[in-house]
């Protein structure tokens, strides 16, 4: 097009301002960013829970033990098509304040729970090493690179429940397995090593795990299936509640509650706020120049043209912007979460780009059409006599 | 002495021409000031979550309690102790003594901390609920909690006090409920308050009654002491951490208070920085934008002054002056705003160092308006000093002209 020239000119006739409302549209694009990546962590495991897993656990709470002899009386119940378990570790690693928090350690079954959970890759010579060391460790990605481990390093846990039976706190793994998740969304920060090792060698509580996993057939049937595994254990002295992977997950976010909910409220505030100062200085601009836009119309521009000018100049500024900062916001979140590993799910989801590029859109049609209409309507002996 | 005089009343005059020309540029001068408004009631809200936290989680401990984990334990949640080593504790030097429901005793407290599924009131969805199970001295350890409503549980029954916070948050805990829990019914009999701390998001119950409940056998899970003084504390600590019959931590119930929370604080506080670095980016844009065309707008008037003899930096002084007065305005607005819709405001949400529900409610102190304000006018001083600079090195001949 070769009206291009002139828009460009006209962002040009301001380089300072138009620099300071490029840069609060970068800005304001990177908090929207970060606002989609936020949701995601605090919804943490909603978006992507497995529709046919269950989870079955202490009816009074999650952090009552049930019997490992649970696993082949719910294997029986109709419905189900695998079934195993994992437990809560809760250990330290290095010091208690940089700690291991946000990292989920559990022992489990390690061929059964791969299987449980398909979406975690393992290449198959680490996944066959893991299976074959007792004191193997699988780790998420995002584990192992916070901590810069590598397959083959020997790492040292402090249990906080959970010690030896000799007494000693400090449990040793050897890094076998470094998983990557399958979907964006997949957990990648667990901690996973053997049950058998771990039964045997605690101090305590034989026997026991913390909950059971359960794969269903048919995942409509999720609360009939459910139902019956309850039943099973109906007036046993460790009742059960089974509920789906979704649903557990919604437990948390809600349990999390209305601070997650605060957060996101003031940051959509935030980015509003950033989006209406830049508009007003974009609108602003183009109504200082209403004499210009009468010589333009004196020299033979349509009306048309002129409302296609204005509105060129303001997307162009919006798309650079708002681009820049999509761009800006996703290189950061990439690079890592501001809470330092807290927030095991932190990434940009696609669906939240596409809404970003239409706000994109927006901001440019929004700022630029109210001026662009005045100067299509523009008469232009009396805008000169303004002028 | 004269020409300092002299300075001043010309600042004072180009400043004050300066000001009541704001609302010539209202347009731009408003999006600044709530801009900066925005910025600043943001980042007083989000402080607020964290310092109401904190203050929750300090009102929880005395200088005079010490409390006794497993050693290797860093939460109460994880500590394991047996019934043995509560007596030994008990008996330690140190422990103050005195008279509970008739008898006298050493004030300390064995305890189980356990949750229990209740649904939260917002959502009707199962939150882990603390249920502490106690020993007679652990009112005494705690003398700031008092019984709202109802009484206290009997020892020895399955009763029920809860906690104020619990019973704003959570369903279903009025006083004469029973609750199923296991194969057990409980019954709650009162509600407590303990000055804001953390033990108002707790149920708590005697804790002999407990152990069978959660098959916790003849063990507990942490033990609170009262000292004689706050500087018996090295005495205690030293004779229990020498004692090979025992394997155990000694803190100080404000140190161990202090330490817990840490996971929600990082979420907190790192989010709450970046945001208001972000958000403190774009509003220095937008008073950039503002003052660089009040600047513009009043070239003609700035070059008129300086050609009647006044000087650069009585300029520089009125730019300045005029952006932080509109910096203070959105600080002040923001701050107040942050101040009646935040202070105050209740909510609960999971502490992940010990997996369970903690009540609390946000807390704007003064000191957060303070520092809101100042960051305010930071951001006038940011945003008004480039355009300060260009008013001051307006060729006055060119400006002129120009106008």
């Amino acid at each position: 097009m070769r009206f291009w020239p002139l828009v460009w000119s006209n962002l040009r006739r301001r380089k300072a301002r138009t620099s300071f409302t490029l840069l609060s549209v970068v800005v304001a694009f990177v908090l929207f960013a970060y606002l989609a990546a936020v949701k995601v962590a605090f919804r943490a495991g909603v978006d992507v829970a497995g529709a046919d897993r269950l989870f079955t656990t202490h009816k009074t709470s999650l952090i009552q033990p049930l019997p490992k002899a649970y696993q082949e009386q719910i294997a029986r119940v109709p419905g189900v098509v695998a079934v195993t378990h994992a437990s809560w570790f809760g250990g330290i690693y290095q010091n208690p304040n940089t700690g291991f928090q946000g990292v989920f350690q559990a022992p489990v079954e390690p061929e059964a729970y791969l299987a449980m959970y398909p979406e975690f890759l393992v290449p198959a010579p680490q996944r066959q090493a893991w299976l074959e060391d007792r004191e193997g460790v699988l780790v998420g990605r995002k584990t192992a690179e916070r901590y810069g481990w590598k397959v083959g390093d020997r790492v040292p846990v402090q249990g906080t429940i959970w010690r030896k039976k000799d007494g000693t706190k400090v449990w040793e793994f050897n890094v076998r397995g470094i998983y990557d998740g399958a979907e964006k969304g997949t957990d990648t920060t667990q901690f996973l090593f053997h049950y058998d090792y771990f039964d045997e060698a605690r101090q305590f509580g034989e026997g026991i795990v913390g909950w059971y996993v359960v794969r269903i057939a048919e995942p409509t049937q999720a609360a009939e299936v459910g139902a019956r595994i309850d039943a099973v254990f109906a007036n046993s002295p460790n009742e059960t509640k089974t509920v789906t992977e979704k649903a557990l997950a919604q437990g948390f976010a809600d349990q999390i509650g209305d601070i997650g909910a605060i957060i996101q409220w003031i940051l959509a505030a935030v980015f509003f706020t950033l989006l209406l100062v830049a508009g007003n200085t974009m609108a602003q601009s183009v109504r200082e120049r209403t004499a210009e836009l009468a010589v333009l119309k004196t020299l033979g521009y349509s009306d048309g043209r002129v409302l296609a000018l204005v509105l060129a100049e303001s997307t162009l500024l919006a798309v650079l912007g708002g681009g820049l900062g999509l761009l800006l916001g996703s290189v950061a979140i990439a690079a890592g979460d501001p809470t330092g590993g807290f927030l095991p799910v932190f990434y940009f989801p696609e669906r939240d780009v596409v809404l970003g590029v239409v706000f994109v859109a927006l901001l440019g049609f929004v700022t630029g059409i109210l001026p662009a209409l005045q100067a299509k309507r523009l008469r232009i002996v009396e805008a000169l006599r303004r002028a | 002495m004269r020409s300092l005089l002299h300075w001043f009343a010309q600042v004072g005059a180009v400043t004050a021409t300066a000001v009541r020309t704001i609302p010539e540029r209202r347009g731009a001068s408003l999006a600044t000031v709530f801009g900066i408004a925005g910025v600043v009631a943001v980042f007083v809200a989000v402080l607020s979550i964290g310092e109401g936290f904190r203050k929750t989680l300090r009102s929880a401990g005395s200088p005079e309690n010490a409390m006794v984990l497993r050693s290797g334990s860093d939460s109460e949640m994880m500590s394991v102790m047996l019934g043995n080593a509560i007596e030994i504790i008990a008996q330690a030097p140190g422990v103050a003594r005195g008279v509970v429901d008739g008898a006298e005793m050493p004030l300390s407290s064995a305890e189980l901390f356990v949750i229990v599924d209740v649904p939260k009131r917002s959502t009707g969805t199962p939150a882990n609920v603390p249920l502490r199970g106690v020993q007679p001295a652990a009112f005494s350890t705690r003398p700031e909690l008092r019984i709202t409503a109802g009484r206290k549980f009997e020892w020895g029954k399955n009763e029920v006090l809860v906690g104020e916070g619990a019973l704003k948050q959570f369903a279903g805990l009025d006083v004469g409920t029973k609750l199923q829990w296991g194969r057990s019914e409980w019954t709650v009999v009162g509600t407590f308050a303990a000055g804001g701390a953390l033990w108002e998001s707790e149920i708590w119950s005697d804790a002999r009654v407990l152990q069978p409940a959660y098959n916790r056998g003849n063990s507990f899970q942490t033990v609170i002491a009262r000292l004689e003084s706050a500087a018996a504390f090295d005495r205690f600590k030293d004779a229990l951490t020498t004692d090979p019959r025992l394997d155990v931590q000694v803190l100080r119930e404000t140190e161990y208070y202090g330490n817990q929370g840490r996971t929600l604080n990082a979420i907190i506080q790192g989010l709450g920085f970046t945001v208001s670095l972000l958000m403190a980016v774009g509003a220095v844009f937008g008073a950039l934008n503002t003052m660089y065309s009040a600047v513009a707008a009043r070239t003609r008037e700035v070059a008129t002054l300086r050609a009647l003899g006044f000087g650069a930096g009585a300029v520089v002084i009125s730019v300045l002056a005029e952006a932080m007065l509109l910096a203070a305005g959105g600080g002040a607005l923001g701050a107040a705003s942050a101040w009646l819709f935040f202070d105050g405001y209740r909510t609960s949400t999971l502490n992940w160092d010990t997996f369970s529900q903690v009540t609390f409610a946000f807390e704007v102190t003064p000191r957060l308006l303070v520092e809101g304000t100042v960051f305010a006018l930071a951001l006038g001083l940011v945003g008004g000093l480039m355009p300060a600079l260009r008013a001051a090195r307006l060729p006055v001949t060119a400006a002129l002209r120009e106008a």
